[in-house]
């Protein structure tokens, strides 16, 4: 049977390469010609690398010739957010302030993948520093969305999730924050997975902000974001708050999965006051589907999520105002040269960082300056605590969450021009990034104007198996054709 | 009311300490701790401040810092966290200091120090707390342009804050040196002003004498030595005390301290003019201190030097000079109770050690361990001074030689021909010529009753054996050959 790219998930062809029943190089060299096609459309990628991804499935074909094992991702082409580390190849967080920045190691997770047989295929756009919510923010590139090319593909890792629905690449890496990869997970119709707080190691992916940012997959199907998050799950000494607790096998886990019984909690307010009716519709028959595949629904009551957006936009641009502040043009990437450290310190970063990162930056700034740290920063920290609470107390009556991943479908190029509406995108996706769950928006349906609907499944910190196997029970019982047209 | 002239001002003084700790790696990453490497060569991308790269603790760190506390009698915290310091400055990367804020790993310590009151009672200075930071790296400023050396950034620091309880640049003095002292016991620091492995700022203010207010405080920094502190504190009170005496108001402020033209100097405002902006470090999870690993580090320290000088002061009947001395470091107190283990009187070997050994050390700008003598080779020299082999001035003789040598007191006797023989004739024969040659002056008046003069004739022969006798045996053997 001839190899076709566009029916292919990453465990699928995986298994292809092992058992040789198609090369890597071909996998690979059909990527790079998805690529070249949709690319001029879609816009995904930041940076392509087809010489090093050939030369890298080579290798893998001739290491299975000889025997060698090959990984449990190999010749699986992958595109990682190019704020995540790839070594000798730029990292540039879609921002002019890292011009000329090259990677000089290899983030974590990008030793682990590669290490399993992922080929790198290139780096994809995103908002400048991870801050936004339709990947217009970028200084680099403007990335457009598969299933309508006149609209945002959602942000911040809105390449990675482009790249996956034009099937660019199969897998993806992108960082989520506030919502960054369910977002565009949602918009683009593909799997976006944020783990729990801990899970994945944090280092070589440049911060945003350290108290919330995680790196998870965005994938063709539930499957290969388990298979993906297994190689990436667990203990790594570079960074402190990686748990040491052991990550389970999810693949494994997922062949055990049963959902009979699974206790599903709602809030009703996120069905019945979103603001977009066939979001809500969509996503209220996804938790029919689950009580018909033997569920049970739990309503729940989550009073303190409301401030979400605020706390959130507290603490990550306090946390964002600390991490940016060594992009000051002393030891590498741009520098405007003004004659002195401090004149060149204001000119370099008035000139490197966009509106929006320099917006987050003052708001930061701001929070944690002197008179205002209590009233703000104190107060916001204090509201995040109540949140996780608000959870703990949640869950102690159900095992997952489940509601709307974004109030509204992917919308148009330049609509949202005010900081303001933009940042109420992630209503929905904030508070689990808040209280260090994890969470996964899965695609559910689509509108009327044929736009992806995600459907967002939230449970308990480290209880990534409870989400993968609702998550595939559902994927499985919709069955939907999941292919974007690219027009 | 009293009027300016006649109100007297109290100094108030407070010192924070930074001590660069001596461990193998830096505070957050696997850099190698080197004084002196070439520029640059010990940085990773945690150090440089690359981004993408997180910190992660260095546990030694934390055991340093222990016994930090422990020797400055603090309480340890049970858990620790670090906070963001923020600010800009071309030789701190990441444009932030990961320091501890409101949380310390140690605190409530408090100081002895070797002076006293009216009273007798010694002065205590409280020591407010130690906490763990991350120094930064060196800006070496040159004509037109910057070279930042990053050895340094990410070297772990305990920066030890006093209470304001000192009152005059000796007090601090006192505090500095006894502080050196206590740590000197814990070999967790080079603690040297000179190659900054020890800094110390001073903050300063004056209040009319009895006032509860403290006055405007002024922060003094750029010391190279504890000589230097002691002179900025008495330079800057004078300073506040003409200014406010006058009816000027003081600013709090930083000043610099001038060691060319010893005065203190404004800093330019904006330098201080900072907001840090701290805020708990997200990258660090909180760090738990287990009571029994606290436990295992007191075990481990040394008797310090505060419970070694009531004890030498208790078992050994020292005076309280020569004790104060003994457990100045620990090395010169180690030295002297191996040599009292080997010689049972432990009031000579004390006045041994901190008068020719402590001169020696001195006069030699060296540390105990400089010297190249050992315990045993002291009590050498003791055993051959008790055995009248040597008198009070050979054995100093052969004392300053085994400094040098590393020889023991027989050999270097020996060598420079000191050691008194029991040859009688040569004696005899000495005592003969002395007699003739003074028969008519000092002979003459020891036998005219005048007991000085022979002590003279005791010299006069001692002398003539180039100094190998005892002066102790040589005077009843004159006495009866001058009686006949
Ligand atoms: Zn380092």
């Amino acid at each position: 049977m001839p190899f076709d790219l566009l029916k292919s998930d990453a465990t699928s062809i995986a298994q292809a390469v092992r058992d040789g029943s198609v090369s890597a190089e071909t996998v690979v060299s059909e990527t790079i010609k998805r690529m070249a096609a949709t690319e001029p459309k879609v816009g995904a990628f930041l940076q392509q690398d087809a010489e090093g991804a050939l030369a890298q499935a080579r290798a893998i074909d001739a290491a299975r010739k000889q025997g060698k094992p090959v990984g449990r991702l190999a010749g699986v082409p992958i595109a990682i957010k190019d704020n995540i580390h790839v070594e000798g190849r730029p990292t540039t967080c879609a921002s002019r302030i890292l011009d000329g920045f090259i990677a000089p190691y290899d983030a974590t997770v990008t030793t682990r993948l590669r290490a399993e047989g992922a080929v790198i295929v290139g780096k994809t756009n995103l908002d400048e520093f991870a801050m936004g919510s339709s990947c217009e923010n970028s200084a680099l590139k403007q990335t457009r969305n598969p299933w309508d090319v006149t609209r945002v593909p959602g942000g911040s890792s809105g390449g990675s999730a482009a790249a996956v629905a034009a099937r660019s690449a199969l897998v993806s890496l992108g960082t989520d924050t506030g919502g960054s990869i369910r977002l565009p997970g949602s918009f683009c119709g593909v799997v976006g997975m944020k783990p729990s707080y801990g899970r994945v190691s944090r280092y070589g992916a440049i911060a945003f902000a350290s108290s919330l940012d995680q790196i998870g997959p965005l994938s063709v199907s539930v499957r290969d974001s388990a298979l993906t998050l297994s190689i990436m799950a667990g203990r790594d000494d570079h960074d402190a708050t990686s748990s040491k607790r052991a990550a389970p096998d999810y693949v494994a886990e997922l062949a055990k999965a049963n959902i009979k019984g699974l206790r599903v909690g709602y809030v009703p307010a996120y069905f019945d006051q979103c603001p977009d009716k066939e979001v809500a519709k969509t996503c209220k028959l996804g938790l029919e589907r689950l009580r018909n595949l033997g569920a049970t629904l739990v309503e729940v009551n989550l009073p303190n999520a409301d401030h979400g957006i605020e706390v959130y936009y507290v603490v990550a641009s306090a946390e964002a105002s600390s991490n940016l502040s060594r992009f000051d043009g002393v030891r590498y990437g741009m520098r405007a040269d003004k004659g002195n450290a401090i004149a060149n310190y204001f000119a370099t970063r008035g000139a490197g960082f966009g509106t929006e990162v320099k917006r987050r930056i003052m708001l930061g700034t701001y929070a944690l300056s002197a008179g205002a740290y209590d009233e703000y920063y104190g107060r916001a920290s204090k509201v995040r605590t109540l949140i996780v609470n608000d959870f703990v107390r949640a869950f102690g009556g159900c095992d997952l969450i489940v509601g709307p991943t974004v109030p509204f479908t992917a919308f148009k190029a330049g609509e949202k021009s005010d900081p303001l509406s933009m940042y109420l995108c992630d209503i929905y996706t904030i508070p689990a990034s808040l209280a260090g769950l994890c969470a996964l928006s899965l695609p559910a349906g689509f509108s009327k104007a044929g736009l992806p609907i995600g459907l967002h499944l939230q449970a308990p910190p480290y209880a990534e198996t409870t989400l993968f196997a609702a998550a595939q029970a559902l994927e499985r019982d919709l069955g939907l054709d999941r292919l974007a047209p690219i027009a | 009311m009293a009027t300016a002239t006649t109100i007297k001002y109290e100094p108030v003084i407070g010192l924070e300490v930074h001590v660069q700790l001596k461990t193998k790696t830096k505070a957050f990453c696997s850099c190698k701790v080197e004084f002196g490497a070439p520029a640059n060569s010990h940085t990773c991308p945690v150090c440089l401040g690359l981004p993408g790269a997180l910190p992660v603790l260095n546990k030694e760190v934390v055991t340093l810092a222990i016994k930090v506390g422990l020797a400055l009698n603090c309480q340890i915290a049970h858990r620790i966290k670090f906070d963001r310091k923020n600010y800009f400055y071309p030789d701190l990367p990441k444009g932030y200091q990961i320091t501890q804020y409101d949380g310390p790993i140690c605190f409530d310590g408090i100081l002895e120090l070797p002076i006293h009151d009216a009273s007798g009672a010694p002065r205590n200075c409280r020591v407010t707390r130690a906490h763990l930071e991350e120094d930064a790296g060196k800006s070496i400023h040159l004509e037109g342009s910057t070279l930042i050396d990053l050895n340094r950034a990410g070297t772990a620091l305990v920066e030890i804050v006093s209470a304001p309880d000192l009152r005059s640049a000796e007090e601090a003095h006192a505090y500095l040196t006894t502080l050196k002292r206590n740590l000197s016991y814990l070999d967790v620091s080079e603690l040297s002003m000179e190659k900054g492995s020890l800094r110390c700022d001073a903050n300063i203010s004056i209040k009319p004498e009895g006032a509860i207010k403290l006055g405007t405080r002024v922060e003094v920094k750029n010391m190279n030595s504890f000589k230097s502190v002691a002179s900025a504190i008495r330079f800057e009170i004078e300073r506040q005390t003409k200014v406010v005496s006058a009816g000027g108001t003081l600013h709090q402020e930083t000043r610099l301290w001038d060691e060319d033209q010893l005065c203190t100097r404004a800093m330019r405002s904006k330098e201080e003019a900072n907001d840090y902006r701290y805020f708990p470090e997200p990258d660090l999870s909180w760090f738990n201190i287990d009571r029994k690993w606290v436990e295992q580090i007191q075990s481990s320290l040394p008797e310090l030097p505060e419970k070694r000088l009531l004890r030498f002061l208790d078992d050994y009947k020292l005076e309280r000079g020569e004790a104060e001395f003994l457990v100045s470091e620990r090395e010169l107190a180690e030295f002297f109770e191996h040599a009292v283990k080997l010689y049972q009187k432990p009031r000579k070997v004390a006045a041994w050690v901190a008068g020719e050994f402590s001169h020696a050390m001195q006069e030699r700008a060296i540390g105990v361990k400089g010297l190249k003598i050992t315990p045993a080779a002291l009590i050498g020299l003791m055993d051959l001074l008790d055995a009248g082999k040597l008198n009070n001035v050979t054995a100093k003789e052969v004392f300053a030689a085994m400094l040098d040598s590393g020889e023991d007191a027989l050999a270097v006797a020996r060598r420079l021909n000191k050691l008194i023989e029991q040859d009688s004739g040569a004696v005899d024969k000495a005592i003969i010529e002395v007699m003739l040659e003074f028969a008519d002056k000092a002979v003459a008046d020891y036998k005219a009753g005048k007991d000085v003069a022979l002590g003279f004739l005791v010299g006069q022969v001692v002398r003539k054996l180039k100094g190998k006798a005892n002066p102790k045996e040589i005077a009843p053997l004159l006495t009866k050959a001058i009686r006949g």
